[in-house]
């Protein structure tokens, strides 16, 4: 009862052959050229580049949860759960990161403007940009402020599990928000300059991740006030 | 070996692999020898049921296994090394297969599921009887200590900052100040009458270790920092081994007691002889 | 992010042997050094476990060389019982991490997925250098684990706490050596986080004109789903590793509970859970061997399906159950944790997924034999491989179904029977699957074929020797033969001493077969006959490049079209009984 093996495969006709995702070319994503390549930014790995951020901002939510689930069971099994008192510096650090996120979405507005031609002045895209460059310091400087208030407390990383965990969170957020720091600096000096200049995706992937950071950090903060 | 010779030498070698494998499976022996390779005579109440669980899994993974060889063997046999034959599928294609495949391994888990519930629930769901005897296990680098209540019934509180092994005060009691600890008996056997639930309750003092005793039919973590406890009823008297199975550090492989069954008599002589 | 891969379509080849091969942003160079680097570690490894092997049956005598390795550890060669754990944590260590995640994964992936897919790289080269460069850099420090004071560190490759946690109260080579694990093991975490990220983007977004998903090949598809897992698996290592090295350094108690007296030091912390390390441990470590074993089920059904010159019964069936396979992994972990003390009744929910995952597993060897029926089966080396990992991957698969039941793990929990069942699905056939590859794979990546003769007596003295040496683990793990004793002292273990001997011998004897294969490799490469441009007659888009090696950007300038999926096998063509996947032909009748 043995069967033959496939049948002759049908016509291929055009369909098959359309690119399919994002094949080799990539083309201009949203960017219109307008005399001078300039401003015209060829943009062929948008795709591969967005992608890559989204896979990345799962595996760094998946670290948060596994980190948030040993809080839980840390927790569980504790006989010595002292609640501490959250610095109020965290909730002024946390306006700063929202602001800095507000202020990062005008600079993309600005950038998109600029890079369409509409505008040929840089200053203002940059402004938005360091300002969200400066927040997110202020963000930083003020987390380091909230350890030393911990500490002035006498509330060390061993002292109890409680300010254990608030420092690895509030550290390892810390970490991330420098590593986008860093994205941000990458961002403005390929904006100012002209021999590599600034992909569309880049500026996205970064603002992404950035946005992530503060929503990551609100998340965060509701764990940590509810229960450390 | 050309191309055909090579898939008949797998199938055959496959096949005979298969089999012999299956040999000392079924004699319980290793090859042409006494030595046993089999779980050892079961001397618990609740043991019967794991074997029966062992042998009922071992004849389904063992056919299935024995089956697949085949199958791959008498397969290569034929079609290894074929050149231009015609190109056949195997009949059905992989609709039956999966359907097979789905319903086998399916009431297969399910049986064995539901059997092992039952079998994990006597041991795990049920908590000790009120009578049982109670016995504290102690397991620390690298050795078992076992305690008992004493007359008053009462087990003294463990400190661990009082353990003193050179002075064979293992549990770190502290009898000068607490009076339930006076008269605990401590041993480093496991000493239980036949035929008696025993409830020992497991304490780590140092890192993770594990109480497995083959014949208790009995395998239980100790971990630092958590109260377990087991409960079983030993149906035999004699002396068997407990060894430790969680890695524990350089005396892992050295770590063990025995477990010591005797007659409710024999029991009851022997604890009151450590009393004194 | 978009700096991080190369030019659009015109990156030009590196030049200077820095960039071509140290520093080099080509996947095809990454994936040969993370061959090698694969290489390195199962070497080490298998010495190690011969190491082992030859000191289980012969406790005191003195084993050449080893005393050059400690003097402390070994000492006149006479390997002492901390040292025999420590060896054997540095053997699942390098084998789990540096060989099994390494090989059939980043090496192979590495090389061929963007090729498969009609790309010229990775979608980010550079990231790509790094992960590869930053698992180095992991090895490195892993390895300097035993040069420090007290050796490399004895606690596992499962490192449980608190043994792991407290310190060097706990034993030789608790102190910095397993502080250079933890943060070995981070470091690892991150590499291969990049790496998976590359994988990922690039299988979504880089696939040429024509190239469909479903047109992908099964080994494409195995490497793709292998990096999904892997990608949430370490994201939950990573912070784990974090944690156990702020308890070893930082004075935190994650995982130390109080009152804790080690070697008659009490230990400071409080309140921490080692049930926690083990949950986080094996949420990534259950995913983590399907991470090992899933692209050689790739691989192998790939190579068989050339060398069968016929599909598989059903290719969407095979991806499906990878997928589902991948899925159910994170559902398990329980299961090595039946006997832990956590709550008995999750013993049964942990149980129920991983009767399951038998499931997928049945369907896909049961497909792979069906698609044996009625081929032109080719024998080869590369063949044999792939019959070889199916009779091990049933072998070793069986075996689970004992563990899986948490009634039948009281008794088999911590005996060989365990060692036995993950060595078989791990250690042999994932390695199968491995070899299969390289035989299959060097004519493309050298440009020369491996010696035939070579490989098939590597083939005959593997397959039976790995037989021989693991099989028997189960039968020892069913007399109750405890795991991980660096000797056998007690009463019922003495009488099994002659069974591990017999392994021992089995296991030198397979370990010397090994040594055919790195002769055939290291010969073949440079003096190997030549190979045509597709001396397997296979249709995947690797073996349509302009030569072998392929180019830097792989086509030559190129971008392939495809028209096929590449399953075209027994059809009539002007090539012969298949099809190119870039071939735009169609088929004419059915032979």
């Amino acid at each position: 009862m043995a069967t033959t093996l496939q049948p002759p495969p049908v016509q291929l006709d055009e369909k098959d052959l359309r690119p399919h995702d994002g094949n080799g070319g990539g083309g201009i994503r949203g960017l219109v050229p307008e005399g001078g390549g300039l401003r015209a930014v060829a943009d062929p790995k948008g795709e591969p580049t967005r992608t890559g951020i989204w896979v990345a901002l799962a595996a760094i939510a998946m670290s948060f949860a596994a980190l948030t689930s040993a809080l839980y069971v840390r927790e569980g099994s504790a006989t010595d759960w002292h609640h501490i008192v959250l610095p109020p510096i965290l909730w002024f650090n946390t306006l700063a990161l929202i602001a800095s996120s507000i202020t990062l979405e005008l600079a993309r507005h600005r950038v998109a403007v600029f890079m369409r031609g509409q505008e040929s002045d840089r200053s203002r895209p940059t402004l938005w940009l360091n300002l969200t460059m400066l927040l997110g310091l202020v963000f930083v400087a003020g987390q380091y402020l909230a350890w030393l208030k911990l500490r002035s407390q006498g509330l060390y990383l061993p002292t109890n599990p409680n300010s254990s965990f608030f420092y690895v969170f509030t550290g390892v957020h810390a970490v991330h928000v420098l590593g986008g720091l860093g994205g941000l600096t990458r961002v403005m000096v390929k904006f100012r300059s002209s021999g590599r200049p600034l992909r569309r995706s880049t500026l996205d992937a970064t603002s992404y991740y950035w946005h992530f950071m503060g929503m990551l950090w609100m998340y965060l903060l509701f764990i940590l006030w509810v229960k450390l | 070996m050309r191309g055909n010779m090579g898939g008949k030498i797998f199938a055959v070698l496959v096949i005979v692999i298969a089999l012999a494998s299956a040999v000392p499976i079924v004699t319980h022996t290793w090859f042409g020898s006494n030595i046993s390779l089999a779980p050892p005579e079961d001397i618990s109440t609740h043991g019967s049921e794991i074997d029966k669980q062992l042998d009922e899994t071992m004849l389904e993974a063992g056919l299935s296994f024995l089956a697949a060889q085949l199958v791959l063997g008498v397969f290569v046999w034929q079609f290894g090394g074929r050149k231009d034959g015609v190109l056949k599928n195997f009949p059905g294609g992989a609709k039956y297969l999966v359907v097979a495949a789905l319903l086998l391994v399916g009431a297969e888990a399910v049986a064995l599921g539901a059997l092992g519930t039952k079998a994990w629930g006597s041991v795990y769901f049920q908590p000790a009887s009120a009578d049982a005897l109670q016995v504290q296990a102690q397991a620390g680098q690298f050795a078992f200590y076992f305690r008992y209540a004493g007359p008053d019934g009462k087990f003294g509180g463990i400190h661990p900052e009082k353990i003193d092994e050179g002075n064979s005060n293992f549990f770190g009691l502290d009898p000068e100040n607490d009076i339930p600890a006076r008269d605990d008996i401590t041993s480093g056997e496991l000493v239980i009458p036949v035929n008696k639930e025993i409830h020992l309750m497991m304490h780590a003092k140092d890192v993770g270790h594990s109480f497995y005793v083959r014949e208790l039919r009995i395998q239980q973590d100790f971990v630092p920092g958590l109260d377990l406890s087991v409960h079983f009823t030993a149906t035999k008297v004699g002396k068997y081994e407990i060894v430790c199975t969680q890695l524990c550090g350089l005396g892992h492989y050295n770590m063990k007691a025995y477990l010591n069954v005797m007659s409710q008599d024999d029991f009851d002589k022997w604890l009151k002889a450590q009393s004194q | 992010m978009s700096e991080a891969s190369a030019h659009a379509a015109h990156h030009t080849a590196p030049t200077g042997f820095i960039r071509k091969y140290v520093f080099s942003l080509d996947h095809k160079i990454i994936g040969l050094q993370y061959y090698a680097l694969g290489l390195v570690a199962v070497v080490t490894g298998m010495v190690l476990s011969w190491i082992m092997r030859i000191h289980l049956v012969w406790p005191n005598s003195p084993i050449p060389l080893v005393q050059w390795l400690s003097k402390v550890g070994a000492p006149g060669g006479v390997v002492t019982p901390e040292y025999y754990l420590s060896l054997m944590t540095m053997h699942g260590t390098l084998m789990v991490f540096f060989v099994l995640t390494n090989a059939p994964f980043a090496a192979f992936g590495n090389y061929f997925l963007p090729i498969q897919i009609g790309a010229e790289d990775m979608a980010f080269p550079r990231f790509n250098m790094m992960s590869f460069w930053t698992t180095f850099v992991a090895f490195c420090i892993l390895i300097s684990a035993f040069f420090v004071g007290d050796g490399p560190p004895l606690a596992g490759w499962t490192a449980y706490a608190p043994l792991s946690a407290v310190g060097k109260d706990s034993g030789p080579g608790e102190g910095l050596g397993q502080t250079l694990w933890g943060l070995s093991i981070f470091v690892f975490c991150i590499a291969s986080l990049l790496g998976s990220l590359n994988f990922i983007a690039t299988t979504l977004d880089l696939r040429t004109k024509g190239m469909t998903l479903a047109r992908m090949p099964i080994c494409t598809w195995a490497w793709f789903i292998t990096s999904c897992i892997s990608l949430l698996a370490f994201a939950v290592l990573l912070p784990a590793c974090l944690l156990l090295v702020l308890d070893r350094v930082g004075g935190t108690s994650f995982f130390i509970p109080s009152g804790l007296n080690v070697s008659d030091h009490l230990q400071p912390h409080q309140g921490g859970s080692p049930l926690l390390w083990q949950h986080l441990f094996w949420f990534f470590g259950h995913p983590e061997v399907y991470i090992a074993i899933v692209p050689a089920m790739g691989i192998v059904s790939h190579i068989l399906i050339n060398n069968m010159r016929k599909p598989l019964l059903s290719h969407k069936v095979i991806v499906y159950c990878m997928m589902a396979i991948g899925f159910l992994s994170y559902m398990v972990w329980g299961h090595h944790m039946f006997l832990s003390g956590m709550n008995p009744f999750s013993a049964l929910v942990f149980s129920f997924p991983t009767l399951m995952i038998t499931i997928p597993a049945t369907i896909m060897t049961l497909i792979w034999l069906g698609s044996l029926y009625g081929s032109n089966l080719r024998i080869n080396a590369a063949s044999l491989f792939c019959l070889g990992f199916i009779s091990m991957f049933v072998a070793g698969g069986v075996s689970g179904f004992f563990l899986a039941q948490p009634t039948i793990d009281i008794y088999l929990h911590a005996t060989y029977f365990v060692v036995g069942h993950f060595h078989m699905v791990m250690g042999v056939a994932a390695i199968f699957g491995v070899f299969a590859g390289t035989y299959f794979w060097f004519p493309k990546m050298t440009g020369r074929m491996m010696n035939e003769t070579l490989g098939r007596w590597h083939f005959w003295l593997s397959f039976i020797g790995t037989y021989a040496i693991f099989m028997p683990f189960h039968y020892l793990g069913l007399a109750g033969n405890v795991r991980r004793y660096s000797a056998f002292t007690d009463d019922f273990l003495v009488p099994l001493v002659p069974v591990h001997k017999f392994i021992t011998y089995a296991a030198l004897f397979t370990g010397a077969a090994q040594l055919i294969f790195l002769f055939n490799l290291i010969y073949s490469r440079f003096k190997g006959p030549a190979a045509t441009a597709n001396p397997w007659e296979c249709t995947s888009l690797e073996w349509s490049t302009p030569s072998s090696p392929p180019p830097f950007d792989n086509f030559g300038g190129v971008h392939p079209v495809v028209y096929h999926d590449p399953y075209q096998y027994g059809v009539k063509s002007s090539t012969g009984d298949y099809l190119m996947q870039t071939s735009p032909e169609r088929a004419g009748e059915t032979p």
